[in-house]
């Protein structure tokens, strides 16, 4: 038994590692995500020259052949930084999507144009009702001729604002909650009938809500076969669900330095914060914490690497506590800091409302309770 | 034992109940119902019309203005405050200065200042907590040095909410260094407008802006403006913390918001059904109220006791750190009943704006209030410091 990484994999940690020391800076990151678009397209390119938006891809595909594991020493690594350039929603989501489902041409068209980061692509599966549910689907495709005439609403789609195409998921037969009868279609957010309402989270990513009113597709911006694509679609949110756990735990083992170090430092009534036991033990449970995320991440890494039988079951454990966790040690560590854990200007603050908006994306614990439950 | 009301306290919620609802302004129900951030002249309009009343400075003793009511009165106007979803009245003057002059301060002091804060003419604001004294207050460092008929005060405070919108600030200030650090500490009072007060806003990270550094910078204040005698300022910082005690777990706005909550579950889609379908997160909403009427009935209690002619003790810290672990429970359930829609952000702007808002109605404010609301487990005695009062003061170690 072996958790190390590869000689590789060590090395593309600390290649990220040293650019997010060095180069993603606070207040560079601040810059950022107050402007327009919301992330820096120069720290995109570097991803791109740097190969790590083809990571995952395939070689055949233009890709690196790398796996979950890559993948969770990226996010990882990208967590710590609180990098907040939309790696999931363009590489796990939509190129993942994509390379699984594509056809030649679609795989052709696309998918160098990501690997290179071109284009900006993103995954439109949410809607009001639906909370986590993937299969609760109302967006409805009819066929119509050589043409799909698409209708629905899709929520807080990730990376919608600065997306050259969008995955809709949509129901080309079946009731709302059926797992049959979903398919995905690429589009052009342009299109006539799309409608974008753009807005940044409060994490600092962009999202947009999206209205799809009588929107005609060509048939030839189906992705996969028609009514098919439930499977596809799990498997890569479980992918994207391991991915940003790893994020979340490179933020919590930030988090805990931050605020180790914060009260070696601060001293009151004559001493530092650390030096009280109740902090001590605070500070103990949070690590505990960190740790006990770690041990499923790396477990749950593992299964996917090895398409294990019991890896979707694997993916809820780890969601699960990764929900459980990033409040723990997002509210500890806020506590921690007394006032100056909710000033704007620190860099906790922003770590902590990321950790939070992490609790929720992909689902929270109960949804993952349930699906771990029930599988 | 008998846990209800009585005829003449019923006949009294009424009385508040029926006032409020022909005189609490449409606008500014508008804009609490809505999530929308009231102004400083919001909140000074409907403390004045609680003012001209006689309904404002509850707590008062009768001849500076104050109402004369029971413990269980006070309880129940509180109740109905809350209950109407009123804004929170602003304590620095009214709960804090005003009993501190009156209780403290010469006739003189008494003519000048309480007719001020009675009438919702003067804002005042806070400044005790410095950069480098938070819980460890007594070491704070802002220097007065007395000139002749002034002092001359240097220092930063901060923390200081609403200094913004203040005309006055009441300080705790070094007049003398001791040994002892809670000795040589005095309370002062400092009108903003004085040349070397300089606020400088502090954001916070739900966007919003409540607090300020405020600094003081060779700031002359007339002697005059000192309350009690020099030195005996952490006397008075210890009367305040031990006055207004109850009321300090904010139960009735948690009743409120746990209701608003229940509510909630039957209007926000889940699948083909709705959010109260779901049973996991109805037991965190269940578990949550049990936790609440214990709190209530814990404060009842006292109160009870407080009409016997009993003093509150350490029950207040015991309030404190179960109502805001409360309170910050209830803004996180929020956040989990909406799922992906608490995440977009609206500016303040946003919010005023007809563009409409992203997801339900009243999402806009659900995560700006749970990311606010760390606040309150590290304010008016950090939770840790509260627990080490009862320690000390209730378990004897
Ligand atoms: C939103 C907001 C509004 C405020 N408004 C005002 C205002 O109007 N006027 C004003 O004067 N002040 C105000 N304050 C300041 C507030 O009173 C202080 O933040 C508070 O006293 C804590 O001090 P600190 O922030 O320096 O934290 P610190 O004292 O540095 O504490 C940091 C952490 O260590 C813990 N800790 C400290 N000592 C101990 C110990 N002995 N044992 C165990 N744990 C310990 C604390 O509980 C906390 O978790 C406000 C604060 C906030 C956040």
């Amino acid at each position: 038994m072996d958790f190390s990484l590869s000689e590789e994999q060590q090395l593309l940690k600390d290649s990220i590692t040293a650019f997010v020391d060095k180069d993603y800076l606070f207040d560079v990151r601040q810059k950022n995500i107050n402007s327009e678009l919301g992330y820096s397209s120069d720290f995109w390119k570097t991803f791109a020259d740097l190969g790590w938006l083809g990571m995952p891809f395939s070689e055949a595909d233009g890709g690196y052949n790398g796996g979950p594991i890559d993948l969770m020493v990226i996010m990882e690594s990208l967590g710590r930084g609180l990098v907040v350039e939309p790696y999931i929603p363009n590489i796990v989501l939509a190129g993942g999507l994509i390379s699984k489902l594509g056809s030649d041409e679609q795989k052709a068209e696309l998918l160098p144009k990501i690997i290179s980061g071109e284009i900006q692509m993103s995954l439109a599966f949410s809607e009001p009702q639906s909370r986590f549910d993937l299969n609760d689907v109302i967006t409805s495709a009819k066929k119509d001729g050589d043409n799909y005439i698409v209708d629905g609403y899709k929520a807080v789609v990730m990376n919608g604002p600065s997306s050259n195409n969008i995955i809709v998921v949509a129901r080309t037969s079946g009731n709302q909650l059926d797992k049959e009868g979903l398919s995905l279609f690429v589009v052009d957010p342009s299109a006539k009938g799309v409608s974008l309402r753009n807005y940044s989270n409060v994490d600092g990513s962009k999202a947009s809500e999206i209205t799809l009113e009588n929107v005609s597709i060509p048939a030839s911006s189906l992705l996969g076969s028609e009514g098919t694509a439930f499977s596809a679609l799990e498997e890569v949110i479980d992918l994207a669900t391991l991915a940003i756990s790893a994020e979340a735990l490179g933020i919590m083992e930030k988090m805990n330095e931050i605020t180790l170090e914060y009260t070696k430092t601060r001293e009151q009534f004559g001493e530092t914060l650390s030096s009280f036991q109740a902090l001590q033990h605070r500070m103990v449970d949070t690590f505990m914490a960190y740790e006990q995320t770690k041990s499923l991440l790396l477990m749950c890494a593992a299964k996917l690497t090895d398409k294990s039988d019991d890896a979707k079951k694997a993916v809820s454990a780890l969601k699960y506590q990764v929900g459980i966790s990033a409040k723990h040690v997002g509210e500890e560590s806020i506590q921690l800091h007394g006032g100056m854990g909710v000033t704007d200007e620190t860099n906790i603050g922003h770590y902590f409302k990321r950790l939070t908006t992490i609790r929720a994306i992909f689902g929270n614990t109960d949804y993952h309770l349930k699906r771990y439950s029930a599988l | 034992m008998n846990l209800s009301f009585s005829e003449e306290d019923l006949k009294f919620q009424g009385e508040v109940r029926s006032f409020i609802a022909e005189n609490y302004p449409a606008d500014i129900k508008n804009k609490m119902d809505n999530g929308i951030p009231v102004s400083k002249d919001d909140i000074q309009n409907w403390q004045r019309i609680l003012s001209k009343k006689g309904w404002f400075a509850v707590n008062w003793p009768e001849e500076y203005g104050g109402t004369g009511w029971s413990i269980t009165q006070k309880h129940i106007f509180q109740n109905e405050l809350a209950d109407a979803n009123t804004p929170t009245l602003v304590p620095f003057g009214v709960s804090m200065c005003g009993p501190v002059v009156y209780t403290f301060g010469t006739q003189e002091q008494k003519d000048r200042f309480l007719p001020g804060i009675i009438n919702n003419d003067v804002w005042w604001c806070q400044g005790y907590s410095e950069p480098g004294s938070g819980s460890d207050l007594a070491s704070l460092k802002t220097k007065a040095v007395k000139d002749g008929d002034h002092y001359i005060v240097n220092g930063t405070k901060t923390w200081t909410t609403m200094a913004q919108h203040a005309d006055w600030i009441f300080c705790l200030v070094r007049t003398e260094t001791t040994d002892i650090k809670q000795q040589g500490i005095s309370f002062l009072l400092i009108d903003m407008k004085t040349p070397g007060v300089e606020v400088k806003p502090i954001i916070t990270i739900d966007g919003s802006h409540e607090v300020n550094m405020v600094y003081l910078d060779n700031v002359k204040v007339p002697v005059e403006n000192l309350i009690g005698e020099e030195g005996a300022g952490w006397n008075i910082a210890k009367f305040l913390l031990a006055h207004e005690r109850t009321g300090i777990g904010g139960i009735p706005a948690l009743k409120r918001e746990i209701r608003r909550l229940r509510e909630i579950t039957s209007e926000l889609p889940l699948g083909e059904g709705f959010l109260k379908d779901d049973d996991l997160f109805m037991d965190k909403l269940n578990k949550l109220e049990i936790d609440l009427l214990a709190a209530e009935y814990s404060e009842l209690r006292t109160l009870a006791a407080m009409s016997k002619g009993g003093h509150p003790g350490p029950e207040s810290s015991i309030l404190k750190i179960k109502g805001t672990d409360l309170q910050q429970g209830l803004s996180d359930l929020f956040v989990e009943a909406l799922g992906y829609y608490a995440h977009p952000f609206m500016s303040e702007d946003d919010l005023i704006s007809n563009e409409g808002r992203i997801g339900p109605d009243f999402a806009a404010n659900v995560m700006p209030h749970y990311l606010n609301y760390r606040k309150v487990s590290i304010y008016g005695g950090s939770n840790e410091i509260q627990r080490n009062v009862i320690a000390k003061a209730v378990l004897g170690i």
